[in-house]
Order: C-alpha cells, then sequence, then structure tokens
C-alpha cells in the first residue's frame, strides 16, 4: 500500500470504529440482535459487516488475479460460463442396466449434458451380482454391473465418443473403467476419444464413504496405474476424482471437507510422482468434486479457496503446465441436507445449493432430486432438479460475468480464512505422518465423527433451525409418488451372468486371471492385464476376486 | 442401581453410510446406556451372534442402501430363531413409509427416519425396552 491509500484505509477504520460504537450500537439497542454469535457450518464467526479493512492484505495480481490466471482464485477458465456453460449430469443408477440405460435416455432427452453413473453396493464392492454378500442389495443404492455385457446394456444407444460420462466407483475403478473402454472398443471408438471420470479415490473412502476393497498400498498402485494408463492411452479421461462430497456427508464441516480433500489430492500426486511419472504428464487429468451444502457463501469461499491453494501446492511440487495447477471439480448439492418431512422444500434448498457452486464455478453439476430422503428418485423429481440448472443457467443472469462474487468484502475475506484453516489442517496431518498414517490412526474419522454430532445436537437443541424439522414442521406424512423397480430385474441379470460363464472362452478367461494374477505379484501396469480380463468376458467378481487374493482386503477400526 | 440398558447399533449388508448410527450410538451413550457399535458390512449372522454375545436388550438396525427388506427382516427372524424374541429390534435409515408396517410385521418395533431427534430414540427404547 502506498501512503495515499494507507491514509484512506485509516480513515476507513477510524469511521467503521465510530459507526459501530454510534450507528450500529443504537440500531442493536432497538433491535437486538437474533443470537449472540453467528457462525457459518464450520464454525467461523462471522462479523456484522465486511469493509476494505478485511481484505486489505490482499494484492490483487498475486492474491486475485484474473480468470485463467495464477492462483486462478477466479476461475479456470478465462470465460467461464460466457463461453460454456457447466455440464449438467445428474448421477444416477438404479436396478438392472436396462432400467438405468432408459433414465439416460430420458434425461438427456430433457436437456441433460453428461452422464454419471451410481453403481449398487455389490458392484462398489467388486461382487457380482449372485454373490451371497449381494443379498438384498441388488440394484438398491445404483446399477448392477458385473460383466462387459451389462456395461453394453447401460450405454446402449449413447454415442460414447460424443457424451462424456462419470462413474461412482472406487475399490474397483480400474475394472469397471476397463469395461467402459472395452465397451467403446467394440464399437469401433478409439480410447483416445472416450472423455470422462472415473471416482478413483480410496482415500475418501477409508475416511468417509467407506466402500474400499484393498489395503491402501495396492490401492494406491492400482491408482498410480490408472494415472499412468490414462495419460498414455485415455488422454481425455479424468483418472481420478478427488472427493470432499463424501467427506461432507459424512458430516465434515466446510473446512474439513476443503482440507482433507486437497490433503487427499496431493496425496496422490506425492504417490505418482514416487512412481517416477512426470507431475507435468499426470496432473492436467486429476479432476476433484466437492459438496454444495446449506451455507451460501461459505460454499462459495471454499470453491474458491480451493482453486488458489490447490495451484499454490502444485505450483510448490514442480508443476510448470498451466492446466497441471487448475483445480476442476464437479458439485453435487448436500445429499444430507435434504428432509424427508415436507420434501417439496427440498427444491427450494437444491436450488441455493447449485446456485452457490455455480456462483464459485464448477465444471458440472449434479442437483438432488426433492424425493431422496425417501427413496430413489422418481422421473418427475429427476425432471425437476434438472430444470433447477437450467433456470440458472438461462434464466437468472449469474452466467453472465466471471465470478461475479470476485472483491466482495465478506467472500474475499471468508476465502483466505478458509484457506488458513486449511492449511492448519495440513499441519496437523503432517505431524500425524500424512494422510496415510493420520488415517489409520482414525484422526479423520474421528474429526468428521464429532462435527456430525455437534451437527445434529445443534439441530435437536433447535439452535440450528431446519425448516420442516424443527421448526415450522406439519402433522401429515409426505405423499409423493416412489421409484418402483422393475422386480425382474435381478432374476433376469443372474440368468445373464449365468448365461455368460458358459458361453465364453473359459480357458481365455482363466488364462488372462492367471496373467493378471501374475502381474499383481509383481509390479507391472495392472491396466492392460485387467483390459484383457474384460475383453474376455471375465466378471467384475472374478477379476476382482484375483486382486483380493493377492493384496487382501481392508478392515477399518469403528470409531463414533 | 437399575441395570444399564445395552443396545448393539448394526450396520447390515455393504451400506458404507455410518453417519447415523454413529450419531445414535454416541447419544445412547451419552444417555447412559452400554452401547457395542458392530462397525460396517455385517450379515445378520454376525448381528445375531454378536447379539447373543453381548446379551444385548436392543438392536439397532441402520441402513441407506434400501435393501432393508431383506436385511431387516433376516436379522430379526434369525433373532427369534435363537429364542431372542425379548431383545427390542429398531430400525433408522432411508426407508419409505409404505415399507414401515411390513417391517412392523416382521419384528422390527420401531422405524425413525431422517429428522428424528437423537432424544426420541432415547425415550423410545426406555419405555420399551423388554428387559
Amino acid at each position: 500500500m502506498d501512503i495515499a491509500e494507507k491514509d484512506i484505509m485509516e480513515q476507513i477504520r477510524q469511521r467503521h470504529i465510530e459507526w459501530e460504537h454510534q450507528l450500529y450500537a443504537k440500531a442493536i439497542k432497538e433491535n437486538p440482535e437474533r443470537k449472540t454469535k453467528f457462525k457459518n457450518l464450520s464454525e467461523i464467526d462471522i462479523k456484522n459487516v465486511y469493509t476494505p479493512e478485511d481484505t486489505s492484505d490482499l494484492e490483487y495480481l498475486n492474491d486475485i488475479g484474473f480468470p485463467g490466471e495464477f492462483p486462478f482464485l477466479r476461475g479456470v477458465h478465462p470465460n467461464l460460463y460466457r463461453g460454456r456453460l457447466w455440464t449438467m449430469r445428474q448421477f444416477a443408477g438404479f436396478g438392472s442396466a436396462e432400467e438405468t440405460n432408459k433414465r439416460y435416455h430420458y434425461l438427456l432427452g430433457h436437456g441433460e449434458t453428461g452422464l454419471s453413473v451410481a453403481f449398487d453396493y455389490p458392484t462398489l464392492y467388486g461382487y457380482d451380482t449372485d454373490h451371497k454378500l449381494a443379498r438384498g442389495e441388488f440394484g438398491k443404492c445404483g446399477v448392477a454391473i458385473s460383466s462387459l455385457v451389462d456395461m453394453e446394456l447401460l450405454f446402449h444407444g449413447i454415442p460414447l465418443d460424443k457424451i462424456t460420462t462419470s462413474m461412482t466407483i472406487n475399490g474397483p475403478a480400474a475394472i469397471i473403467w476397463a469395461m467402459y473402454i472395452a465397451n467403446a472398443e467394440n464399437q469401433g471408438i478409439s480410447k483416445e476419444k472416450i472423455g470422462g471420470t472415473i471416482q478413483n479415490d480410496i482415500l475418501k473412502e477409508y475416511i468417509a464413504q467407506k466402500s474400499y476393497i484393498f489395503p491402501p498400498e495396492p490401492s494406491m498402485r492400482l491408482i498410480v496405474d490408472t494415472f499412468e494408463y490414462g495419460f498414455k492411452n485415455v488422454p481425455k479421461w479424468n483418472t481420478i476424482s478427488i472427493s470432499g462430497y463424501h467427506i461432507r456427508e459424512a458430516g465434515s464441516t466446510a473446512v474439513q471437507e476443503l482440507a482433507f480433500t486437497l490433503g487427499d489430492g496431493v496425496e496422490y500426486v506425492k504417490a505418482a510422482m514416487k512412481r517416477g511419472l512426470s507431475i507435468d504428464d499426470f496432473a492436467p487429468r486429476l479432476s476433484f468434486f466437492f459438496n454444495a451444502h446449506n451455507d451460501f457463501f461459505e460454499e462459495i469461499a471454499k470453491y474458491r479457496a480451493a482453486r488458489r491453494i490447490w495451484a499454490k501446492e502444485m505450483k510448490a511440487l514442480g508443476a510448470k503446465k498451466t492446466r497441471s495447477l487448475w483445480l476442476r471439480f464437479h458439485t453435487q448439492t448436500a445429499g444430507c441436507s435434504l428432509t424427508a418431512q415436507q420434501p417439496e422444500m427440498n427444491i427450494v434448498r437444491v436450488t441455493l445449493q447449485a446456485l452457490a457452486a455455480v456462483l464459485g464455478g464448477t465444471q458440472s453439476l449434479h442437483t438432488n432430486s426433492m424425493d431422496e430422503a425417501l427413496a430413489l428418485p422418481s422421473e418427475k423429481a429427476v425432471r425437476i432438479a434438472l430444470r433447477t440448472q437450467q433456470i440458472i443457467a438461462e434464466e437468472s443472469g449469474v452466467t453472465s460475468t466471471v465470478d461475479p462474487l470476485g472483491g466482495s468484502y465478506y467472500v474475499e475475506w471468508l476465502t483466505e480464512k478458509m484457506e488458513e484453516e486449511t492449511y492448519k489442517y495440513f499441519d496437523r496431518v503432517e505431524r500425524l505422518g500424512g494422510v496415510i498414517p493420520a488415517i489409520e490412526k482414525g484422526f479423520f474419522q474421528r474429526e468428521i465423527a464429532d462435527s456430525a454430532y455437534r451437527y445434529q445436537k445443534e439441530i435437536d437443541t433447535s439452535q440450528r433451525v431446519i425448516v420442516g424439522v424443527n421448526r415450522y414442521q406439519l402433522d401429515e406424512q409426505p405423499s409423493i409418488p416412489i421409484l418402483k423397480m422393475d422386480e425382474k430385474g435381478e432374476e433376469r441379470q443372474i440368468r445373464r451372468l449365468q448365461k455368460l460363464r458358459t458361453e465364453r472362452d473359459n480357458s481365455k478367461v482363466q488364462s488372462y486371471l492367471q496373467q493378471l494374477r501374475k502381474a499383481a505379484e509383481g509390479d507391472e501396469n495392472l491396466m492392460p492385464f485387467i483390459l484383457n480380463c474384460i475383453h474376455s468376458y471375465a466378471t467384475l467378481g472374478e477379476t476382482c476376486q484375483v486382486l483380493r487374493d493377492v493384496f487382501g482386503e481392508y478392515k477399518e477400526q469403528a470409531i463414533y | 442401581m437399575a441395570k444399564k440398558i445395552r443396545v448393539l447399533v448394526a450396520k447390515p449388508g455393504l451400506d458404507g453410510h455410518d453417519r447415523g448410527a454413529k450419531i445414535v450410538a454416541r447419544a445412547l451413550r451419552d444417555a447412559g446406556m452400554e452401547v457395542v457399535y458392530t462397525g460396517l458390512h455385517q450379515t445378520a449372522e454376525q448381528i445375531v451372534n454378536t447379539a447373543m454375545q453381548e446379551d444385548v436388550d436392543v438392536v439397532g438396525l441402520s441402513l441407506l442402501s434400501g435393501a432393508h427388506m431383506t436385511l431387516f427382516v433376516d436379522v430379526a427372524v434369525m433373532l427369534k430363531e435363537k429364542q431372542m424374541d425379548d431383545v427390542l429390534i429398531i430400525g433408522g435409515g432411508i426407508i419409505p413409509q409404505e415399507d414401515v408396517p411390513r417391517l412392523k410385521k416382521a419384528g422390527i418395533a420401531e422405524v425413525f427416519g431422517p429428522g428424528t431427534p437423537v432424544e426420541e430414540i432415547v425415550s423410545y427404547i426406555k419405555k420399551n425396552v423388554k428387559r
């Protein structure tokens, strides 16, 4: 600051003190404040007003900058939504591959611009539908995919070279990805032409979502295998989606979501560099996934802070390419914020959350359906959720300028505050020996459980108001139609699996599975071996079992 | 002093959503009950065995995956087979209202959906525990 600026700042400071003691003091005498403290969901105290004093330490060119320029606080793309809107990508999957395929065509027909696959629990754990642990779970939380045959049905009639697909799969991510690649290849579409994302983020599985299979070390190996295979062979694919979403859903605060996610991200980068990969080869294909919860400005600040922290961290790790510094992210509105009470009100919650994601510069967005605290979404509910995005995009005007909240004293202050808090967590994790030792010590799990419990207590004691839950309740039960699944789906799927196991060339399958086993025992990149298994129609369960045999399974210490 | 109520909080099946189960476990403990939490990925058999070994008065099942019609019922049937009819079974999670009557018929005494204050679960248990 030069002398003139310092002088102006001093005037502001003095005026602020006067305002506080005179005007504000008088105002709160007449209208006492509703609470003694105003806090956001991360327990950060929010002041009554923000002024240039709160952002006086920020230098525009270094700390904020222009969209598309370091530190990318204002966005990774110079013209953001003025050029291309975010991808409207609804997470969907239930029952059999045929039913889910119908839902995809329905969503695309209503203007969705990308696909996102939800898999059922057996698939997430690498079990075929007829495995004994799959009992009761077929198609419940997503679609069941046990083999390449199911994958073919899932994407029937969808041009894989034109539509990008995100797949929420972690433990068996490499195998499911191989199915997607094999399906495209069988349709004559080469690997270079397909685009999409596999979640492939095992660290947050241990921390929060809990659909892990293998222990950390072989899991990290598989992930680095996909990084390497990806940039060499499937260059348009995002080989990981480093996810805060599930950390938040498990009960973390926004700060914890931000800190734990970016910490995981750095851990993956270090693991790949340890393998000898060059950061600028794989880093451009890393992507992120965040939650959009209720506190509007806190969420916006979180996305902005995430971009700046990531750019700085990547630079510190030696990244040179601009794209390596970009934090590109998908957002999903907070499932845990939906209420079963007066479910229509969820449309309003989702609108606000989605708006926060857009003002935060998201690259793609899923909006939850109003009925998701009750069941998987009905067609009507998911259409309303998609229309919510379309209204924000086409009617609200918020897409006309890049980072419209940049420069807001409050938003810039909060962005910086969240960054500071994130670095405090980085230090704590470092002192525990890094991300994996901290997982093994239960650090993240305990932090999240504490926050979740506190949040619930606040609701139970009405310190935190949730409309329809602890205030403005109705006595009547919700009466909205619930999705019904095809009851024959499971039977059909099991018949299909059994038919496949008898009709395929089983000697070829066994030989490829054997080769995979050998490779897993060594240290080669496993992707080509997995692809061979999948092309020969080895099932998910069979392929995963080979890796289970070699790698073992992870068991967690239950902490509450 | 009265004997403490012993509760098993259990996660049947493959579902990994454990936020609710952990909050309920902690709240019951804070309310003075003795709580055993199974952790994730339990088969019905494992849950029933733990319930027997720990000699619990209450089994609380949590499931958000939608598999409750199979897995809650499995636990209830198996507890009955082991003559543990006097154990109070309750459930919670993402459970459509229309499934509740069938669950109650199968022996799940009460179902607590999203938005239930934990205090409600505490007082329900205190009022309805059978032994």
